[in-house]
């Protein structure tokens, strides 16, 4: 379990983080959502004791970063897959970490295997390793020590479609067996596919947190057909108002009842789809607004 | 990979967490005397500090006269060149993790600091100590080559000298520690390890009113003793007064510096 409390960053006159909160319960994936500079590593270095905070606190199963004996074993983390000796193997990464944390060396075997690097990739130096390589091992360290929380900063960077597919696999199976999962990420699609909750920063403060399935609804359904004056008629018809928008018609009704009214009038759908919710239109704002301020 | 788990890891938490300790000191120490030999770098700095000794032992057997041949004269003149390799090595045991970024790693699994500190200065002294041991044995295979060559080969040793050399290296690794500690970079803590110590023994030189001091505050001039014979009272207290300048005062600051420092 996470807790973040009220937590501020400041350099000088700027807030870099300003007043967070937000707890990650065990069983669950969070995605900490955010534009690139919104104030997401800030956060996740502070959670982990590498930034100190200018107020507030956090803890991780129950506990201050600072105070947890043998962190490795209950927390994995992964905040910049580069930040590692370029000179070292890929193993002897893992090897240093092991003996860190009092592991057996057989672990770090264990979790070459389970990410995907064989033998030939142990064995080279990180200097000679992809993103994705790179992104490999970091998910390894923070697997080795079979901890129960798993701090992710934007670990599907540099990995290749089937890469992130099997990270949510891998993400998705440790929190249904009963881990806490926080990953960032700069892309909503990303997070979308693997959380249960959603925090939503920008400029440094929280701008949207709750489940998922409620941040993405209110949205309405989208609707396109060939003919759509029929149509806008049928919809009347089953007394559903209608919008135009870019991609079709936008009707503030479930799917469900938008299908059956189109069936009901015989008019043939070409497109059929929840629409955008608030929380894309929020992401979308956000995003734009810190491409203009990097771009001034 | 697919999302296969072994029935043994079907829960994420078990009741109880076997070897969820800190780690001790002792094993902290084993880890960053690891790091100082697993990349090429560290690996090859421990190698030219090693042959070092054997290239200068071997000079001696070569050109010195027969007759200064002896145990004495084969150990100590290996141990300046080793002495101004050992402060690199402690410069980059501290400062390759934040050039690496390591540090991101290393505080996140072990977030008390001082512990890695005092972790990465117990496994640079050693270091030391094994340099005056490697110099020994060089200095005695010379002793031996010398006798069956024809020179002195003579096993004159004062025990003085022992301690002298330890306190020497020692001195000189955890010197070039604490100029990584305070600067946390590694070409500005070599440069500055390089140059300021015989920038200040220049200008204590030129400067009148300097001289005294200097006397007291050069490590190029309060060390020199450490070669000959045993020091005096007044010597250990120069060598002292200068280490508390340059060794103590910046492993104390670096210390403080490294503790309150952004790891990103």
């Amino acid at each position: 379990m996470i807790s973040v409390e009220h937590l501020s960053k400041r350099y000088g006159r700027h807030a870099a983080v300003d007043d967070v909160s937000f707890r990650c319960e065990p069983g669950t994936v969070t995605g900490f959502l955010g534009p690139n500079g919104a104030g997401k590593s800030t956060t996740m270095r502070m959670i982990c004791g590498l930034t100190p905070p200018t107020a507030g606190r956090a803890t991780v199963a129950g506990r201050r970063y600072r105070d947890l004996p043998n962190p490795g074993r209950e927390v994995g983390v992964l905040l910049d897959a580069s930040a590692q000796h370029a000179g070292r193997t890929g193993r002897e990464a893992l090897a240093v970490a092991a003996s860190t944390m009092g592991l057996d060396r057989r672990e770090v075997a264990a979790k070459l295997d389970l990410v995907g690097l064989d033998a030939a990739a142990a064995k080279r130096r990180v200097r000679a390793y992809s993103l994705g390589m790179r992104q490999r091992l970091g998910i390894a360290l923070a697997l080795l020590g079979d901890p129960r929380v798993l701090i992710l900063d934007e670990p599907a960077n540099g990995l290749d479609p089937e890469g992130i597919f099997w990270m949510r696999g891998l993400l998705r199976d440790f929190a249904d067996r009963g881990g806490t999962v926080l990953l960032s990420s700069h892309l909503l699609r990303e997070v979308e596919a693997v959380a249960d909750r959603l925090v939503v920063i920008g400029g440094g403060r929280i701008v949207a947190q709750g489940d998922k399935s409620e941040l993405l609804a209110g949205g309405g359904t989208l609707v396109r057909a060939r003919d759509t004056g029929a149509l806008r008629r049928a919809l009347d018809a089953a007394g559903l108002a209608a919008r135009d928008s870019a991609d079709g018609l936008l009707v503030p009704a479930e799917t469900e009842a938008v299908g059956q009214a189109a069936a009901d009038a015989g008019v043939a759908l070409a497109e059929l789809r929840p629409a955008d919710g608030r929380l894309e239109q929020l992401f979308l704002t956000l995003t734009a607004e810190s491409t203009k301020e990097t771009g001034k | 990979m697919t999302t296969t788990t072994a029935p043994a890891a079907t829960t994420v938490e078990p009741g109880r967490r076997p070897g969820v300790r800190r780690p001790s000191l002792l094993r902290l120490t084993g880890v960053e005397l690891r790091k100082l030999t697993d990349t090429r770098a560290g690996l090859w700095l421990l190698v030219t500090i090693g042959l070092t000794t054997a290239v200068i032992v071997t000079l001696q057997l070569v050109y010195a006269d027969a007759e200064d041949q002896t145990y004495a004269s084969f150990f100590v003149p290996s141990l300046l060149p080793v002495g101004l390799l050992l402060p690199v090595l402690g410069i980059l045991s501290i400062t390759a993790e934040w050039s690496q970024r390591t540090a991101l790693v290393t505080y996140a699994l072990v977030p008390r600091r001082e512990r890695v500190i005092v972790a990465k200065l117990a496994a640079v002294v050693l270091a030391a100590l094994a340099s005056v041991l490697t110099s020994l044995a060089v200095a005695a295979i010379g002793t031996l080559v010398s006798g069956a060559t024809g020179g002195a080969g003579r096993w004159e040793f004062d025990e003085a000298l022992l301690l002298n050399a330890i306190v020497f290296q020692v001195a000189n690794v955890l010197m070039g520690a604490g100029f990584g500690l305070l600067l946390l970079n590694t070409p500005l803590a070599i440069v500055a390890y390089l140059l300021l110590p015989t920038v200040w023994s220049i200008v204590g030189e030129l400067v009148p009113a300097l001289h005294r001091p200097a006397g007291w505050l050069d490590t190029g001039r309060t060390m020199e003793p450490l070669f000959s014979t045993s020091l005096d009272a007044d010597q250990w207290a120069r060598l002292g007064v200068s280490l508390l300048v340059w060794l103590v005062v910046p492993i104390v600051v670096g210390v403080i510096r490294t503790l309150r420092r952004e790891v990103a």
